[in-house]
């Protein structure tokens, strides 16, 4: 007989997600199995971040894609609706006409927009704004429509305004209350919220009721939408498209049939450990209302999950209620709102800060007593929340002028000793004492690893600052202050020595350290002050007057230093294509100068165990059959990875091999803080990995579709679109701009995946710049990079053209010709091997050594 | 003074460049010379003990507080360029030589006690 049971789950959404996560985690599936059904034609995404399908596609917002999870005791089944629950008989009925078994059910069915009466409401282009589909419907729309109204100015109705925006609709937002987003923000916020949407050529209609939706065709049935007629205001408001987003509420109707009591307001009745009326049955997320109060944010439905999964486990959770504070960016404007935002406590004392030409709103409502923060209201800065918020919930006391907190001068992140019990990460639910220890306990220097260990930052992105700020603060408290200095040389981080460089027109170390050193500089400064100066001046990285003596191990060189001293060479071979000829000049290079060859990960070929005063010798010869340097060595643009593209490939739709060519032979020698790698995929198949890369162009229909900050190496990371179906000129503009921007402003050694994410604002911040030029550097950044093009040389053929550099590539300096006895070989496969020494080797006394003249 | 039989000359000042190595043969040994900003030359045993290869001289020269130094080019170690002691590693070190620049010659010695 079989001890396991079965448990099933009602909905495939956010919190439903969670729940199996959860499940799977705490080993719940070790006693049930569990059985998923959503009624979406997809596996749970995230809607938190539904806006966004527009620019990433649903593939970068599916939670599990593929649909499968680890533990094959959790199935997910799609498509199909739980109709029905019978209590007596355990089981439920479903969409396909089945019925299921259970011994736990769990409801996790969410929410659906709100649809007010209003007449019209079934014509054609009539929408809501909750799943992909939606979105897609209303995409599809918008490529004909001309003018488009969002009825209702909250939240969720200003997101879907602004995609209307983005969509290049007219957009008009429709909303009864006197001011936007009532729920959040009272009116003078609301005032200030308006004007800034405003600017941005929506037009924002508060205080009217719409009394009905105009049809194309008067009388006929499925007409479709031509516009909106207001209460009190005779003329129609012209409209293509109608978006409802007046409100939610919980799909609660499964309950309700079975005789499950449910709240006033809407929301299935839960006990604290989420179990409805029925104790086999529970409910969480959105159509859950513990306490009677339903919540509409995924933060407290993701709570609700774990404290199921533990009553399920006989454990002690319960859900004791949720912080609703809300802080995002609305169409580039910052809007939170926390605590008591209304002053409704009583004796409550409002603090208020209005510029209303720069568009900044504050209220901060505090006791009667002034001795504590109860909540607060920011439109336009909302710097300061992440210091704010936590006062609220730990209660700590006011700083002696509690206005600092909100004056333009105080930089929101002064440094308010916050209790350890402050809850930080209101998504996640992680303490500020949580993330201290884990910064001290587990090593953490950055903020990236902060989030990847304590999950702290990784939904809303609210926190970061204030990670970033307890970051600094642990490291100082440990000695290990967070300097920006790049070293005990320079008292600057890269990106301020870059501007200092560019500003002084400084052109060597010398003047460099002169200017605003100390020291004679250290294997730290001196490369990243080279790389400084070549990308800014272009010279000969050997140049003597200048970077000469800069250089780290391998642009010494201009080759890679290898294990036993000897080094490797490597040709560029622009995406990845090569002649017969020069393949064959390739492997007579190798045999005469007998070196190991080797296919690199790049798509080019390498060739170890060259003795340093081979170098010139062999370069020369490579030179002369039209190659150049492929840069292996620099911190500098590797190569263009491409696939074969529409040229051979029966899929293709772009020659991806000509522009992997164009784009390597454009960004080749560019100097930037940490190497560089591109790829080309002439279809959305993506043979070129190019997603892997820090820039990556994948070929569509209409153009390119351009991604950025992909990494292999240690921390893989999938590059992220920045812009979609660019013509080859954008595509080059954009990308000169970004890649620019990184080598302005990137620490040393930082690939793009992590400078992006120590941005502030991240990829929608680099979108600002590269796409929106909100910096207006965008002209300047093109001439840098075609400045870059126009003075590239290969370095290698400078060298061996000039004697003075090539003085440079000798084994002994009063003994040129003879080699170095510390290197040597042995064989395996056919080819070299290093061998490596415990004690330096002799060459013993019998050598005669050239005496100098 | 005059050259004596322990000092071998190597090569002309001006052929090192500043604040970069240059490795010579002495007496069947790979020895690495460097001449820093202020002209002051250095020589140090040119086998580096952590990678196990014959590379000191290819590394950066710059200075720690007031000590000059050169950082190993595989795996960055620093050494004393007076001393040959690594500054990372205490008990770690590499020979350091005499050295004398002598009528513009660039003269090693014996191993520094
Ligand atoms: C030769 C090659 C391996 C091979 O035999 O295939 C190679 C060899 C080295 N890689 Fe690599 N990497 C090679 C492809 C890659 C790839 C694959 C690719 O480019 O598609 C990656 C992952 C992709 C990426 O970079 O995002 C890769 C990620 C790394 C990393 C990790 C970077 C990171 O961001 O975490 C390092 C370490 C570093 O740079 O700090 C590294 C460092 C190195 C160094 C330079 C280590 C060193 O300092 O000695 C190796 C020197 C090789 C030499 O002497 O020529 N190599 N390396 C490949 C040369 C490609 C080329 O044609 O230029
Ligand atoms: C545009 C937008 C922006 C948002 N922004 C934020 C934000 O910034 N911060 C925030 O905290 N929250 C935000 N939310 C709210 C957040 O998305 C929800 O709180 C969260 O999705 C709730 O999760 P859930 O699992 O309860 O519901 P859902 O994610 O809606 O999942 C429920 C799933 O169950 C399915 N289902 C329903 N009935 C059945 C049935 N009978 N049988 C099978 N399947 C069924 C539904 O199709 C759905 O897939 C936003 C929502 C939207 C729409
Ligand atoms: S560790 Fe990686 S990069 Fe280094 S040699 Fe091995 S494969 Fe190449
Ligand atoms: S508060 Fe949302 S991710 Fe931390």
């Amino acid at each position: 007989m079989s001890t396991r049971k079965t448990l099933v789950v009602a909905g495939h959404g956010m919190v439903g997600h969670r729940f199996v996560q959860a499940a799977i985690e705490r080993g719940l599936t070790e006693r049930y199995d569990v059985i998923v059904y959503g009624e979406e034609p997809r596996e749970a995404y995230d809607r938190v971040a539904l806006t966004s399908y527009y620019e990433v596609g649903a593939d970068a917002l599916s939670f599990l894609p593929g649909g499968k999870y680890e533990d094959p005791r959790a199935v997910v089944t799609l498509n199909t609706e739980v109709t029905a629950i019978d209590r007596e008989a355990k089981t439920v009925a479903l969409s396909d006409g089945t019925t299921q078994a259970y011994d736990v059910l769990v409801l996790a069915t969410g929410a659906a927009p709100f649809v007010p009466p209003v007449p019209g409401k079934d014509l054609k282009n009539v929408f809501v704004y909750r799943t992909i589909e939606d979105l897609q419907a209303i995409e599809e729309a918008a490529k004909t429509a001309k003018a488009g109204v969002v009825i209702g100015g909250g939240l969720l109705g200003l997101e879907a305004a602004n995609a209307l925006h983005k969509l290049e609709v007219e957009t008009h937002v429709v909303e009864l209350a006197p001011r936007l987003m009532a729920v959040q923000v009272d009116d003078a916020g609301g005032a200030t919220l308006k004007r800034h949407i405003e600017k941005l050529g929506l037009t924002v209609h508060t205080g009217v009721m719409t009394e009905f939706i105009d049809a194309d065709k008067d009388g006929v049935e499925d007409g479709k939408v031509s516009g909106l007629k207001f209460k009190d205001v005779d003329e129609v408001l012209p409209a293509d498209i109608v978006i409802f987003s007046a409100g939610i509420r919980p799909r609660d109707q499964l309950a309700r049939d079975c005789g499950l009591e449910v709240a006033e307001r809407g929301g299935i009745l839960v006990s604290p450990n989420m179990q409805t009326s029925d104790e086999s049955i529970y409910a969480i997320g959105e159509c859950a209302a513990p306490g009677g109060r339903m919540y509409g944010l995924v933060a407290p439905g993701y709570t609700m999950a774990e404290v199921a999964v533990d009553a399920l486990l006989e454990g002690p959770g319960e859900f004791l209620g949720a912080d609703m504070s809300t802080k995002l960016k609305l169409m580039g404007v910052d809007v939170a709102s926390f605590g008591d935002a209304f002053a409704t406590t009583e004796g409550a004392l409002e603090l208020v800060y209005s510029d209303a030409v720069a568009g900044v709103y504050k209220k901060l409502v505090i006791s009667e007593d002034c001795t504590k923060l109860l909540g607060g209201i920011l439109v336009g800065d909302a710097s300061s929340y992440g210091i704010l918020r936590p006062m609220v919930s730990s209660g700590i006391a006011l700083p002696e002028n509690p206005e600092d907190l909100i004056l333009p001068a105080s930089r929101g992140t002064a440094q308010i000793g916050m209790p350890d019990e402050a809850q930080v990460c209101s998504c996640m639910n992680v303490t500020k004492g949580e993330i201290c220890k884990a910064i001290h306990d587990e090593e953490l220097t950055d903020v990236p690893a902060i989030k990847q260990c304590t999950k702290a930052g990784t939904v809303c992105g609210s926190c970061t600052n204030i990670l970033k700020n307890l970051l600094t603060e642990e490291m100082e408290k440990s000695g290990k202050a967070v300097d920006k200095s790049i070293c005990e040389h320079f008292a600057y981080s890269r990106q301020e020595l870059f501007d200092l460089i560019k500003i002084g027109q400084l052109k060597s170390f010398d003047a460099v350290v002169e200017a605003h050193g100390t020291g004679r500089g250290c294997d730290i400064c001196k490369p990243a002050i080279a790389s400084i100066l070549a990308s800014q001046f272009n010279g000969h990285v050997l140049d003597n007057k200048t970077t000469g003596a800069l250089q780290d191990t391998n642009d010494a060189y201009l080759a890679n230093l290898q294990i036993n001293g000897t080094y490797s060479v490597v040709p560029r071979i622009p995406g990845g294509e090569i002649t017969p000829e020069k393949l064959i000049v390739i492997g007579e290079v190798a045999r005469d100068f007998n070196l190991y060859t080797k296919i690199t990960g790049g798509q080019r070929i390498d060739m170890f165990g060259a003795r340093m005063e081979q170098l010139p010798e062999i370069w020369k010869r490579l030179v002369d059959a039209g190659f150049e340097s492929g840069h292996a060595y620099g911190k500098s643009l590797r190569t263009v990875k491409s696939c074969v593209g529409s040229e051979w490939c029966r899929y293709g739709v772009q020659e991806s091999v000509a522009m992997a060519i164009e784009l390597e032979l454009r960004y080749r020698g560019l100097r930037s803080p940490h190497k560089l790698k591109g790829g080309v995929s002439g279809c959305a198949r993506e043979c070129a990995e190019a997603r892997g890369k820090d820039f990556g162009v994948i070929a569509t229909e209409k153009g390119w579709n351009l991604y950025v900050g992909g990494n292999g190496g240690a921390v893989p990371a999938h590059a992220q679109l920045l812009a979609g179906d660019l013509s080859k000129e954008d595509l080059l503009k954009y990308l000169d701009r970004f890649l620019m921007y990184y080598v302005r402003t990137a620490d040393r050694l930082q690939r793009t995946s992590t400078w992006i994410d120590q941005l502030d604002g991240g990829l929608d911040r680099v979108k600002e710049i590269v796409l929106h030029d909100s910096l207006g550097l965008g002209e300047e950044l093109e001439n840098e990079m075609a400045r870059h093009v126009d003075t590239y040389f290969d370095e290698w053929k400078a060298t061996i053209e000039d004697p003075e550099k090539v003085a440079r590539f000798v084994s002994f300096i009063n003994a040129p010709g003879t080699p170095d006895p510390n290197i040597s070989f042995t064989e395996d496969r056919g080819q070299i091997r290093p061998v490596t020494f415990d004690e330096p080797v002799s060459l013993g006394s019998s050598i005669p050594v050239g005496a100098p003249q | 003074m005059t050259k004596t039989a322990d000092f071998i000359s190597i090569c002309r000042l001006e052929q090192l460049e500043r604040e970069r190595g240059a490795t010579a043969l002495v007496a069947g040994h790979a020895v690495a010379i460097f001449r820093t900003y202020d002209d002051q030359v250095f020589a140090l045993g040119n086998y580096d003990p952590f990678s196990k290869s014959s590379v000191i001289a290819r590394g950066i020269v710059g200075t720690r507080g007031d000590i000059p130094f050169v950082a190993s080019p595989v795996y960055k170690q620093a050494f004393d360029l007076r001393t040959g002691a690594c500054l990372d590693d205490a008990g770690v070190s590499v020979p350091a030589y005499e050295v004398r620049v002598e009528d513009g010659l660039v003269l090693v010695g014996p191993r520094k006690r």
